[in-house]
């Protein structure tokens, strides 16, 4: 098949071809000066405060009506797919609201009005899912939307009665997939003197990224969009794994767990959530559901960022990354792959293809402690992972790896030294403690200061003590089920 | 005589937002989404990237020749004045090419372009050098260097060190208050379009389009004939669009005069967070002394607040910071200090409390550390330090620091109606029990009250207009000088006219504000908008009334007094004659159906010299139990429950009000909890963006949330139906959450030890004063 030159989508119902436009353009760009679309708003142009949501929907049959920030998606990633804006909601003919607006205006829902398509968009994509709308579940619906005028709950009021009356009146049915346009093969794009690789196949992604070494490659661009609307760069050739589904692929051996790079958060949430229970909740508290919807764990490693949540868990869990270049693999234990701050061992051409998690660790061995100045949606001032093995009483294993503590994510080697093979005690912890600093020279910056994040790092090695023997809801703050309500 | 019927959506109606459906579909339009007039450029202002320094160099050929590029614009290309202050002729709107730069984010110039993104790209392409210069960005080198912006201005009554130093019981201490981001979702916008003569309208989001008139004519240099500026709505406010709108408008006006195109300026979020002021930061020393009982016999409160490089509004802010330093409590001596610290920092700004909030923290820090030394529940120091209530007929403890006496104190009345609905005193007890058993999270429970003035202290600005037209099919045309950002202001003044000419709220149509319709108007701020516009508007309809009760009872041949509009109808006597036909008669007979309103709120004055007067016309109460815990591991903490009765007098709007309420708590509360500014020491903002700036997000929240107005609120003053303004206060309920979180942390030290938990009470503050206690109770035994 030749490849395709134009990006084609379904937009609110309405096939789009797109030949001329950068293909960093991003979605919202599109929406508000292209078609004039300006429901969506601009609030932060980083995925940070849903102003932007809109629904996202792929073409093959039972997929998830999902909500995303419009603000950093760039327009190819949306080649094949089917949007829904704030204004597609009401009624065309006759401007009747959609029983999720509905409810939004008659529970006060909005003030000054900025973010309410955000919140309506997505209300109506976890109505559409059949989510549950208690409040601690809608909190994680509206963690990636910010309100600053009603203090939010008249906005859970609103999604719940939203949704309720949307089922009994049937609203939320949505557009069958057959109509969005398919995507087809290889997608080669090209325009604004840049290139944008969509390949479908994990051997044509290979054969691309080693004859472009140069390329960008993204994957839920959650970060890479911030290249663009922050940092104002060019990207001059990209290639994008988000269509080769090979990689988006979860498998489950006995041993092992194979998480594919393209894989995103939400997609990988309730496997890993069963299996770690703490994983899960560390998941959840990563960025807001729009950014779990695009963003894949992958994409969190390669790019090697030092607060990225998953790379300490997945370092606690002796995870190793299988990197391809060409036909050729190379295998690689998580940990090694970061050698300094935003340098990893990755060559040119080389991408991740998936993420191999042994599965020797029992649901309560593993321990992800996040802290940060706001629990939902917030970068980690120091992410502690533990994993530990008690047998017969004393330390028989002990894997802890921190974010935010280093210019890597990093392992407590010195830390785990000082715990393995003795008596798990109180006398134990408090001897390891200041093997922290030998591991860890934190610095300070605009999250903590390095005397708190040190201090800190210590006292979650204490929490960990005491979860050993209290339960969660005499320790936990907040969390799903057991936690301090 | 038959039922009189009621009108749909008079006052007191819960009635809903009346852009509600529009903000839910995304048609409601605001000023980025208004549609572009062909050609229309793109502007960028280019930033200073020191906090202190003489530009050495400033060559902006490159940028000239950039792709897209139509206009460069720079200090020597205004017309006019290159000032953009509100009021003390000190923002300069670009620096001179010679000039010094006073904060890290300063304009320096602009540049106007196809796209945003070619006006931003040709901006960078500028070469210039600085010469940097020592910067002064906290409190302490500002204090080392004794920069002010004008001497320390004090406010006393009595001998205060005299009654602290003979008073049983003596405590001192220091509370840092951080700022506060605005944090608006809609960032700052203007728009200007060129038309004939040397007119230009510009619209944009600002609480104070009579401002953006007058700087806009200042900078042209045209008369304010010549501007009209138009904002229909903002996307927030908060008080950062009082004044901080000047610039982009300014910006886009010239651009739009010098190309004769329209022209469009629009800050994105980390442009916005770095130009603009924000909440000031202060910090209060205090030494207070008190009696047995905790009764406060003598108070110093010395503020110092950082108010950066130019005055922006911050002598009015830093006034009602001391107006505000007794909050609801009666201080037989008293002395507050002010220091306006000049820093090279943007120029702070108004914000939601207006320096109030931060003078209110002060004061319940005081009463708080009483109670720990005392060893009593705070609740009750705070009771026996109220102001007297109103039914006593006496002005015993009823006069403040700067003389007003408090005619309307109900404060008493809220305190036990909440202390009574939350349980406060069973569950105080209970957290104790729980804390004692509980090892590693410990939960604190607080109850604050607010007592906030209203009106603004420069009696100059409380003057409001509002221009009614009655159409001769009956439809009514609303115009006030007030903005709409949110808090419902246009549907409570839109129910007020209902009400006035006993029509349907539907009748009543909304308009956007313009300074072409009301001129010389004030910001909407203060929490005024619905006092000084409803009143307004009150007259405006009071006149048309009145006309056509003139003509009916001619008509009729019978008195005025006959005449009544009621229930939608209007009655001569038996006679009942509908609105429609009324309007048309009265038409007909060439009666005005038009008029203008025109308010200025009585009783209030103030002198600066003396520091005493009458600045508010009445005070607004409300009162808060927060319920928070903390994990003594890490100083994360959350809020788990809160209970609030405030007063709105006679609400205008019930639905309206309440949402007011809980936003207002939502945001000061996060102003003291999660919300962190960082600069560096180069005074750069570290935090300029939502992934770094912390605003409460919904899980944030407390689960629990009951919310009641005041049932037996009343206004004693005449206001708009008894009512009372609601935009500010309920932002101040948010401090029962910093000494919740306060009460909690004493638990590691049984109480015996006071925090000191400075703000905003991020986990890490948090952590230092669970630390602080523990060192405290271990050294003491």
């Amino acid at each position: 098949m030749n490849p395709q030159q134009k990006i084609t989508f379904l937009l609110n119902g309405q096939v789009e071809t797109v030949s001329d436009l950068s293909p960093t353009t991003t979605l919202l760009q599109y929406l508000r000066r292209q078609k004039r679309l300006t429901g969506s708003k601009e609030g932060c142009a980083e995925g940070d405060c849903g102003a932007c949501t809109v629904a996202v929907r792929d073409a093959q049959q039972g997929s998830p009506t999902l909500a995303v920030n419009a603000c950093i998606l760039f327009l190819p990633m949306l080649h094949g797919k089917s949007i829904t804006t704030i204004e597609a909601l009401t009624n065309p003919v006759d401007g009747t609201l959609h029983p999720i607006q509905q409810a939004f205006v008659d529970q006060h829902a909005s003030q000054c009005g900025f973010c309410t398509p955000g919140f309506v968009m997505s209300a109506y994509c976890a109505a559409a899912e059949g989510e549950d709308t208690d409040d601690a579940h809608l909190c994680d619906v509206f963690a990636g939307n910010l309100c600053r005028c009603t203090g939010y709950g008249p906005i859970l009021k609103a999604a719940r009665v939203g949704a309720s009356n949307s089922d009994s009146q049937g609203a939320l049915t949505s557009t069958p997939g057959k109509d969005i346009p398919s995507g087809g093969a290889l997608l080669d794009y090209q325009a604004n003197g840049q290139r944008w690789f969509g390949p479908t196949s994990i051997e044509e992604l290979a054969a691309i990224c080693a004859a472009h070494p140069e390329a960008t490659i993204v994957a839920g661009a959650t970060d890479i969009g911030l290249w663009i609307t922050k940092q104002h760069r060019r990207l001059e050739t990209m290639i994008d794994i988000g269509r080769v589904q090979r990689l988006k692929n979860m498998e489950d051996t006995n041993t092992t767990l194979i998480i594919g790079a393209g894989v995103t958060y939400a997609a990988a949430y309730a496997k890993l959530a069963k299996r770690w229970p703490d994983f899960g909740e560390l998941l959840r508290r990563l960025g807001g559901r729009q950014v779990r919807n695009t963003g894949t764990i992958g994409g969190n490693i390669a790019n090697g960022s030092p607060i990225g949540d998953s790379s300490p868990v997945l370092i606690a869990l002796d995870a190793t990354l299988v990197l391809r270049h060409g036909g050729k693999r190379r295998r690689l234990p998580m940990e090694d792959f970061f050698c300094d701050y935003g340098k990893q061992d990755r060559a040119p051409g080389e991408f991740v293809e998936t993420i191999e998690i042994p599965l020797d660790t029992g649901p309560d061995e593993l321990r992800c402690y996040k802290v940060s100045k706001r629990f939902d949606q917030d970068i980690s001032a120091v992410c502690g992972v533990f994993n530990l093995r008690m047998e017969n009483g004393i330390v028989a294993r002990a894997r802890i790896a921190f974010g935010g503590m280093a210019a890597i994510p990093k392992r407590a080697a010195a830390v785990e030294t000082a715990l393995l093979g003795r008596a798990w005690t109180q006398a134990t912890i408090e001897a390891a403690l200041p093997a922290f600093a030998d591991d860890f020279t934190p610095i300070s910056d605009m999250r903590a200061s390095a005397d708190y994040r040190l201090h800190v790092a210590q006292n979650l090695l204490r929490r960990y003590f005491h979860e050993s023997r209290l339960s969660l809801k005499e320790t936990r703050l907040v969390g799903h089920g057991e936690a301090l309500s | 005589m038959s039922q009189v019927a009621t009108i749909d959506g008079g006052v007191h109606d819960p009635q809903r937002h009346d852009s509600g459906s529009k903000h839910v579909s995304g048609s409601a339009v605001y000023v980025d989404d208004i549609p572009e007039p062909p050609g229309t450029l793109q502007v960028f202002i280019a930033r200073s990237e020191q906090a202190h320094a003489d530009l050495a160099v400033c060559d902006l050929s490159a940028v000239v020749g950039s792709d897209g590029v139509a206009a460069v614009l720079h200090a020597r290309d205004v017309p006019g004045t290159n000032d953009v202050s509100p009021v003390a002729s000190d923002d300069p709107m670009f620096r001179a090419p010679d000039g010094l730069v006073e904060y890290h984010g300063q304009s320096l110039f602009a540049v106007a372009a196809e796209t945003i993104e070619q006006a931003r790209f040709a901006a960078a392409q500028a070469v210039i050098e600085y010469h940097e210069q020592p910067a002064i960005i906290t409190i302490d080198q500002a204090l080392a260097a004794k920069s002010f912006l004008e001497p320390p201005y004090t406010m006393a009554r009595g001998d205060a060190a005299a009654a602290i130093k003979a008073a049983p019981h003596v405590i001192d201490g220091r509370i840092e208050i951080g700022g506060q981001e605005h944090f608006y979702l809609e960032g700052q916008a203007a728009l200007a379009i060129p038309g004939e003569d040397e007119d230009i309208t510009v619209h944009c989001s600002s609480q104070h389009p009579s401002e953006i008139q007058h700087t806009v004519a200042k900078v042209l240099g045209i008369p304010s004939h010549a501007v009209t500026v138009e904002v229909r709505r903002m996307g927030g406010g908060f008080g950062g669009k009082e004044s901080q709108g000047n610039l982009p408008a300014a910006a886009a006006a010239l651009a739009a005069r010098r190309t004769g195109r329209p022209a469009k300026c629009v800050y994105d979020r980390d442009d916005d967070m770095i130009i603009t002021g924000k909440r000031h930061d202060f910090r209060i020393d205090y030494r207070c002394g008190f009696d047995n009982e905790g009764r406060i016999l003598g108070v110093e409160f010395d503020h110092v607040l950082r108010c950066g490089m130019s005055w922006d509004l911050s002598g009015a802010i830093a006034d009602r910071a001391m107006f505000h330093a007794d909050n609801c409590y009666f201080l037989p001596s008293v002395r507050i200090r002010s220091y306006r610290c000049k820093t090279n920092t943007a120029s702070n700004t108004a914000f939601r409390g207006f320096g109030g909030p931060q003078g209110m923290v002060g004061m319940e820090r005081v009463i708080d550390q009483i109670a720990t030394t005392l060893r009593r529940d705070p609740a009750e120091i705070r009771a026996s330090n109220f102001y007297a209530h109103k039914i006593k007929n006496n002005n015993d403890r009823k006069t403040t620091p700067y003389g007003m006496i408090v005619e309307d104190c109900i404060m008493q009345d809220l305190w036990s109606e909440l202390s009574g609905s939350s349980d406060y005193h069973k569950r105080r007890a209970e957290i104790r029990v729980w804390n004692s058993k509980s090892a590693i999270l410990k939960r604190g429970l607080a109850m604050t009250p607010v007592k906030f003035g209203i009106s603004f202290t420069n009696t100059m600005l409380n003057q409001a207009g509002a221009l009614v037209h009655v159409y001769n099919d009956g439809s009514i045309h609303l115009n006030h000088g007030g903005t709409e950002m949110g808090q419902g202001l246009f549907i409570k003044v839109a129910q007020v006219v209902a009400s006035e000419f006993q029509v349907d709220l539907e009748r009543v149509k909304i308009t956007a504000t313009t300074t072409g319709k009301v001129p010389n108007t004030s910001a909407t701020a203060a929490s005024s908008g619905s006092d000084l516009n409803g009143m307004a508007a009150r007259d405006a309809v009071g006149k048309i009334k009145r006309r056509i009760t003139a003509f009916l009872a001619e008509q009729y041949q019978t008195d005025a007094s006959a005449v009544r509009f009621e229930g939608g109808r209007v009655f001569v006597g038996n006679e009942s004659l509908g609105f429609d036909q009324v309007v048309r008669e009265a038409y007909v007979a060439r009666v005005s159906l038009s008029a203008t309103g025109f308010y200025a709120t009585p009783k209030i004055s103030w002198d600066k010299v003396t520091a005493t007067g009458r600045p508010f016309l009445y005070f607004a109460y409300g009162a808060a139990v927060t319920e928070a815990a903390v994990d003594t591991l890490t100083g994360e903490n959350r809020l788990l429950r809160v209970d609030i009765l405030h007063d709105v007098g006679r609400s205008l709007n019930p639905a309206i009000d309440l949402g007011q309420i809980e936003g207002g708590f939502v945001q000061g509360a996060g102003w003291l909890t999660t919300e962190e500014l960082v600069w560096d020491q180069r005074g750069r903002l570290m935090t300029h963006a939502p992934s770094t700036y912390k605003i409460p997000a919904c899980s944030d929240r407390p689960p629990v949330m009951t919310i009641n107005l005041f049932s037996g609120g009343e206004n004693v003053e005449q206001t708009i139906y008894r009512s009372k303004a609601v935009g500010e206060p309920p932002l101040m309920l948010g401090i029962s959450a910093l000494m919740a979180l306060s009460d909690a942390v004493a638990s590691v030290g049984d109480y015996r030890h006071y925090p000191f938990l400075d703000a905003p009470a991020t986990p890490e503050r948090t952590l230092w004063a669970v630390e602080r206690v523990r060192q405290a109770a271990e050294d003491t035994t």
